[in-house]
């Protein structure tokens, strides 16, 4: 067992009502779409550290190599930079990649190929090429994942431009929108989260898409909005149900995309609240949450009531160990805490 | 205190390489290694008007490597290129308007003017992709022979690397996947001994860098960078391999970079490189030895060179005129192609 299974496997979610379909867990979500793109188009392939080894990347890739074949599906070298190059250089020439990683924190030695290259092409030569790869990563947290194996790193490639960034929170999105992410003709970095991947869900059969861009609205409520995305808005809503108990009502939206980012479905929710709270499974400094902050102040300054709340990770690097972990992570009841103190100022 | 010296044969060089080639056949190689240092002397000679409003990266000297590479390729395989992208250009078969008006800044240029001089990419004529990051270009082709390989398409792909991408790890990253997937590439390394002012043996140990290569279970061959028929042939065995399922190649050629690393002039007077150095193989320059060579088989005569250079500067004139009067972008144009729809 992967030494931080126990962990996620103690995680307890909601169950979904079967009555209301076919309940998946989230990786089975994401091996459907792998298997069902990779059955759909002859050039899509899926490569990675480990995408063929028996723990099959928390299970997203397993049986995949044994239905495709060696060719679509392969084990790739410790070249995390040149394989995001490959990646890239196949993409700009009629392939789909799907180039898979444990750990987000891999990326940081591949970011020359993603950030200068594959992001840049389709611009930088007018429109000549397109480069449709998609970079898929777990985020990690918690059993001593520490300063190395856990680092949220969307907030570090948000003002990338060429970049587009999916980050699911239910089965159902990460299906849909791993889906949408293949077929986009840009580079997509597609980022799990690895607390997610036991989570059930109702998740249709078959293909569908969830459009990359358009955030969704999981609970609504008049007092204050919770934005954010993946497992923090897991955690938001988790908050959501605490303060539905102290008579407070939070409008959360999930963005499901934070690059682009769904900015008509947050100013909708804060003039309707007056309140915002950020949630972010990264830092809070120059990422999602102050991105999103600065969109309230910047057009949605007229219907704040009180200041924008950050709620994600301090200016700190992850500690290792786990009683260091309890104070450094947010919770859901530190999230209801922030929430609480907006609506009652 | 002159660190490199010319190796290679010389004009003596050439006849190993003459046998089975036409006349025709070398005079055009010729007739465009000659075209590159003219546009390039042109261009060099007018920088300093600011109309060129871009970083440029002279071919001058390089001039057999660019063409002798390229003409082992067809117009459909895929070029790489770093940030010297003149000489591959054209010799892949650019349109020389399309880049002096890129490298004029225009609406018409072959990017759009979104790349400049260091980024001279045109599908049309198989030049891919260009990086301005040193080693940037060689896991990017790689990925291009993948898909080439994958796809069962029968292009191969060239990627042009200097001395110093052999530094960067992406360049061990590079080969050891194209050799274990044996993909169509061939790298081809124009070891010019300098990486902006720094010399080679401040960057590297004393090694040999196609045995390097050569580590990575490919063929790897040392050839005369300044002689345009042994470097095609070279690169011709290279790129048939590739194409018939025999994987990567790797090329080492040695050959000097007679101007600065950017820019026009040479600027050995600074100080980091000796002029003497410069002196010592400006006897090698790839254009005239070839040129000695033919004329002295007499393949080619002092009037066939004559009507060849009235013929190149009329066209760099009219090239230079178009890029001149041709339309800047508009605003507007700055916001296309952010993302492909």
């Amino acid at each position: 067992m992967p030494w931080d299974e126990g962990l996620v496997n103690s995680l307890v979610y909601d169950r979904p009502d079967p009555g209301e379909g076919r309940v998946v867990s989230y990786g089975q979500a994401i091996n459907e779409a792998l298997a069902l793109a990779l059955d759909h188009d002859p050039t899509v392939f899926v490569f990675g550290q480990g995408v063929d080894d028996p723990s099959a990347m928390f299970g997203t890739t397993r049986g995949l190599q044994q239905k495709f074949g060696r060719e679509r599906v392969f084990d790739s070298p410790l070249s995390e930079e040149g394989m995001m190059g490959v990646s890239a250089g196949a993409a700009m020439n009629g392939m789909r990649p799907v180039f898979m990683h444990n750990r987000p924190d891999f990326i940081l030695l591949a970011m020359n190929q993603l950030v200068t290259h594959a992001a840049k092409f389709h611009y930088m030569d007018n429109g000549q090429t397109t480069v449709p790869m998609v970079v898929w990563a777990a985020i990690g947290r918690g059993w001593g994942s520490g300063a190395q194996h856990s680092q949220a790193i969307q907030g570090m490639l948000l003002g990338v431009p060429g970049l587009k960034i999916v980050m699911p929170s239910t089965p159902y999105d990460a299906k849909g929108l791993l889906l949408s992410a293949i077929l986009d003709n840009n580079p997509v970095c597609f980022f799990e989260h690895r607390w997610l991947m036991r989570k059930d869900g109702v998740v249709p059969e078959g293909f569908y898409r969830v459009p990359i861009g358009k955030g969704i609205r999981r609970r609504e409520g008049g007092d204050v909005s919770i934005v954010g995305a993946s497992h923090a808005i897991e955690l938001g809503l988790q908050a959501a149900k605490i303060l539905a108990d102290e008579g407070i009502e939070a409008d959360v939206i999930d963005l499901r995309t934070i690059k682009p980012m769904d900015e008509a479905l947050i100013l909708e929710s804060l003039e309707r609240t007056g309140r915002l709270v950020v949630v972010d499974t990264a830092w809070m400094k120059g990422g999602v949450c102050a991105e999103v902050g600065c969109l309230a102040a910047e057009k949605g300054f007229a219907f704040l009531n009180a200041p924008v709340a950050r709620v994600g990770l301090p200016d700190i690097p992850t500690p290792a160990g786990y009683t260091l972990e309890q104070f450094y992570y947010p919770d859901a009841a530190r999230i209801a805490a922030v929430a609480r103190k907006l609506v009652k100022s | 205190m002159i660190r490199y010296r010319y190796k290679g044969e010389g004009v003596r060089g050439f006849d190993r390489f003459a046998a089975g080639e036409t006349p025709a056949a070398m005079v055009a190689l010729y007739r465009s290694m000659l075209r590159i240092r003219r546009i390039e002397e042109e261009i060099e000679r007018r920088y300093h008007q600011d109309f060129m409003k871009t970083p440029i990266h002279l071919v001058i000297g390089q001039e057999a490597t660019s063409v002798g590479a390229c003409a082992a390729m067809r117009r459909s395989d895929l070029l790489y290129s770093s940030h010297r992208t003149h000489g591959s250009y054209l010799a892949k078969g650019g349109d020389l308007n399309a880049m002096l008006s890129e490298m004029h800044c225009r609406a018409n240029g072959c990017a759009g003017s979104r790349g400049g001089s260091m980024h001279i990419i045109d599908k049309a004529a198989g030049m891919a992709g260009t990086s301005a990051i040193v080693g940037g270009a060689v896991p990017i082709a790689v990925g291009a022979a993948l898909a080439a390989q994958r796809l069962r398409q029968d292009h191969v792909v060239m990627v042009f690397i200097g001395d110093a991408t052999c530094e960067e790890g992406v360049a061990s990253e590079s080969l050891n996947f194209a050799a274990l997937h044996r993909v169509p590439v061939v790298f081809f390394c124009e070891n010019n001994f300098y990486s902006v002012q720094s010399p080679l043996t401040t960057r590297q140990p004393a090694r040999v860098l196609h045995q390097w290569a050569a580590t990575y279970d490919m063929p790897s061959v040392e050839v005369d960078g300044t002689n345009v028929l042994a470097v095609q042939a070279a690169a011709r065995v290279a790129v048939d391999r590739a194409r018939t399922g025999g994987g990567p190649s790797f090329i080492e050629a040695p050959v000097y970079r007679f101007r600065a690393h950017g820019g026009s002039g040479d600027d050995s007077k600074s100080g980091y490189r000796d002029v003497a150095e410069r002196e010592a193989w400006e006897p090698f320059c790839p254009v005239k030895m070839f040129e000695e060579y033919l004329t002295g088989k007499s393949v080619l005569s002092r009037a066939a060179i004559d009507t060849m250079e009235s013929e190149i500067a009329a066209e760099i004139a009219e090239s230079f005129e178009h890029a001149l009067s041709s339309a800047d972008p508009v605003e507007a144009d700055l916001y296309r192609h952010v993302y492909a729809d």
